[in-house]
């Protein structure tokens, strides 16, 4: 393999191949590799095309209801005492997360493409619940796959999904998480790829999922930035946005790439420690690899298996990370930070008694740093954090988790 | 001649298909896995395809993805599989091809696992998750050492890609019999006729069909339109009973016998 010498990031990539830096690519059986050419290149023809752009902006306003707004924690700025904290209000869009930006935008290029049937994977159910609100929004028959171990932990997103009329098939396979439930969709995939378009819920499989996927998401960073000019009058000094899969995070760092003198900054699940198996920290404590049709840092063993991981989140469980995640991260345009389970369990109530919001736990994670930061900066000082989704779903767990019962 | 070549050759100037079976390694575990090599061989192998066990198989049915996950829980590692293949040499005729993921590959090293794929006596790898547009810099390694690097078409993959990827084919075609993963299928695709008729006018290499096999007449229906017929599935489902010594014999048994009836489809005529 050829080393890649550091030069910095640029939002020039992928290439056509699907390269970012050396990471991404296609391994994927051959029988997947026509749909995803295809694929390719009706995305590009989608781009180019206006009604397709109006179509798109019109549901993310009338439907998500987009943009959401820029909101300035007024009582945890006080609290930390240091730089303004402000919270890009993801938690606000229909479905109560950033996933339906991407899968309006995918069930959109699925009418396209005159197919007929969706299929999706979900760890904590927010991309599932954002599949099949999109499917019933357009009549669009739809089947997710959701790790055994997933449908236990989510299950008001079991039963909101099956409200919408989708087919939720739990995955008895492997671990029973995330990773399964991705490979029963791709097992799926390779049977029905003639009629059936996959919405992958991140910015991770073969190309051109990273690359659709942020764009899609991109629409984040885009209305943070403006936002936050028109607020403050300057950019952040600091982006921060929690890292499973990456699609939040890149949607909202993407904007920024360029922006030098902006920091950017990747949460990663922390878990219980640092231990193999006790965490989701890819970028942190990962090798490079191939996963999930893509290459980049992943957690697996010596011999190139996949390795178990832990969090508190099921949307951070998971060993892999998207591409250009792998490639930001080797360029030094983003640092990742790793948060563990028990301090971003205490940010979540920490954040609903001061501010009267409770994060999603994959949030708080982004929540949780962005608090230490804000201690450590000048009051002067902008930081802007990716409120990914809303906590509702997660309470059932942290009840548990805290010995109350509801 | 290159061995793999050399069973074609024979076995089509006899009018005859190449009987493929496949095992994964360290399912239960590795003296069972060259055992049963041992007795595939006997039963009429003419190739034998060694599956490396992988955590997140995307391309196997339920079958396969169990008896990986068996050999897993077992904590089957690389450097045993390697030797358990190499213990082999001299011992059997059939030659073997390593049925493994890119994701392997890469983390040991792409060198170094052509390296040890060649002491261990492997002619051939194949690498279902490497496609023709990203296999150019590994199918180099490969071809320096000799081995073949087994290039797989579907029943999806359109005309021109199927030009590019015969282009860098060797060894024989590995032919995706349906658009789907590994595991029996009752009937076979209608249109495979079709697709391996094209094929055989586009490629002199041997052709040999894999995926939905599992029955004789399956493989008897493939003379006249491939080399060679390739069944798992049906056979590593024997493994799911052998959880011990006595239940282990039985389930080689039972390999070996559904190997001759398979190896007899294909030697027949
Ligand atoms: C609210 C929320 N945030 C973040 C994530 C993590 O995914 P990604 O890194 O792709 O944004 C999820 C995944 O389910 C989620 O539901």
């Amino acid at each position: 393999m050829t080393v890649s010498i550091a030069s910095p990031a640029t939002s020039q990539v992928p290439d056509l191949e699907g390269r970012f830096g050396e990471f991404g690519r296609r391994f994927v059986p051959e029988t997947l590799m026509y749909a995803l050419e295809q694929l390719t290149t009706e995305y590009h023809k989608a781009q180019r095309d206006p009604k397709f752009q109006q179509q798109l902006d019109g549901l993310l306003r009338t439907f998500v209801g987009r943009p959401n707004p820029l909101y300035f924690a007024e009582r945890l700025t006080k609290m930390c005492g240091g730089a303004q904290i402000y919270l890009k209000r993801e938690d606000l869009n229909h479905t109560g997360a950033h996933k339906i930006n991407n899968t309006i935008g995918q069930t959109l290029l699925t009418l396209r493409m005159g197919k007929t049937r969706v299929i999706a994977e979900t760890g904590a159910g927010q991309h599932g619940v954002a599949t099949a609100t999109a499917c019933a929004r357009f009549g669009l028959p739809c089947v997710v796959y959701m790790g055994e171990e997933d449908v236990r932990r989510q299950k008001l997103n079991v039963f909101i999904m099956k409200t919408m009329g989708a087919e939720v098939r739990p995955v008895t396979s492997g671990s029973r998480t995330l990773r399964d439930a991705i490979n029963e969709a791709m097992r799926d995939w390779m049977a029905s790829v003639a009629d059936t378009h996959y919405i992958i819920g991140s910015v991770v499989g073969p190309h051109p999922f990273p690359m659709m996927v942020r764009d899609f998401q991109a629409v984040i960073g885009r209305e943070a930035r403006a936002q936050c000019l028109e607020e403050t009058g300057r950019l952040p000094d600091e982006v921060v946005a929690c890292v499973g899969g990456g699609s939040n995070s890149a949607g909202m760092f993407y904007p920024f790439v360029e922006d030098k003198t902006v920091a950017l900054t990747g949460i990663e699940a922390g878990g219980r420690s640092s231990e193999p198996g006790q965490h989701a920290s890819t970028l942190s404590y990962g090798a490079k690899g191939v996963l999930h049709g893509s290459y980049s840092y992943v957690l697996q063993d010596e011999d190139g298996q996949t390795a178990d991981v832990h969090s508190i989140s099921a949307g951070l469980d998971y060993p892999g990370v998207g591409p250009e995640h792998s490639y930001w991260k080797d360029t030094g345009r983003v640092q990742y930070v790793a948060i563990r389970d028990q301090e971003a369990l205490d940010t979540m109530q920490l954040v609903a008694r001061t501010e009267g919001i409770i994060p999603a736990l994959e949030s708080s994670h982004a929540m949780a740093y962005a608090l230490r930061r804000a201690k450590e900066r000048a009051k002067t000082d902008v930081i802007v954090v990716c409120l990914s989704g809303r906590g509702d779903k997660d309470l059932n767990e942290v009840a548990r988790l805290t010995n109350q019962t509801i | 001649m290159n061995p793999i070549a050399e069973v074609f050759s024979q076995r089509t100037t006899a009018g005859q298909l190449a009987f493929i079976p496949f095992v994964t390694a360290g399912d239960p575990d590795l003296s069972v896995t060259t055992r049963v090599i041992t007795e595939l061989a006997h039963a009429g192998a003419d190739l034998i395809e060694v599956g490396f066990p992988y955590s997140d198989p995307i391309a196997d049915g339920p079958v396969i993805q169990a008896s990986y996950t068996r050999a897993l829980n077992n904590k089957i590692k690389l450097v045993d599989i390697f030797a358990a293949v190499e213990s082999l040499k001299g011992q059997v005729k059939p030659p073997l091809l390593a049925m493994v993921s890119y994701a392997i590959i890469f983390r040991h090293g792409p060198q170094a696992f052509v390296d040890h794929a060649v002491k261990a006596g492997f002619s051939g790898l194949i690498v279902p998750d490497l496609p023709g547009d990203e296999a150019a810099e590994f199918a180099k390694l490969v071809d320096a050492a000799d081995l073949a690097l087994i290039q797989l078409v579907a029943p999806t993959t359109p005309a021109e890609r199927m030009k590019k990827i015969l282009e860098q084919a060797s060894g024989f075609v590995y032919c995706i019999a349906v658009a789907g993963t590994t595991g029996a299928r009752e009937a076979l695709p209608g249109d495979l006729a079709a697709m391996l008729k094209s094929l055989r006018a586009t490629t002199t290499l041997p052709l040999a069909v894999g995926f939905g096999l599992s029955r004789p007449d399956q493989i008897r229906a493939l003379h006249g339109l491939a080399n060679g017929g390739i069944v798992g599935s049906a056979l590593v489902k024997h493994l799911e009973a052998a959880t011990n010594a006595e239940s282990t014999v039985v389930a080689v048994q039972r390999i070996a016998a559904a190997a001759r009836e398979l190896a007899l489809a294909a030697h027949g005529k």
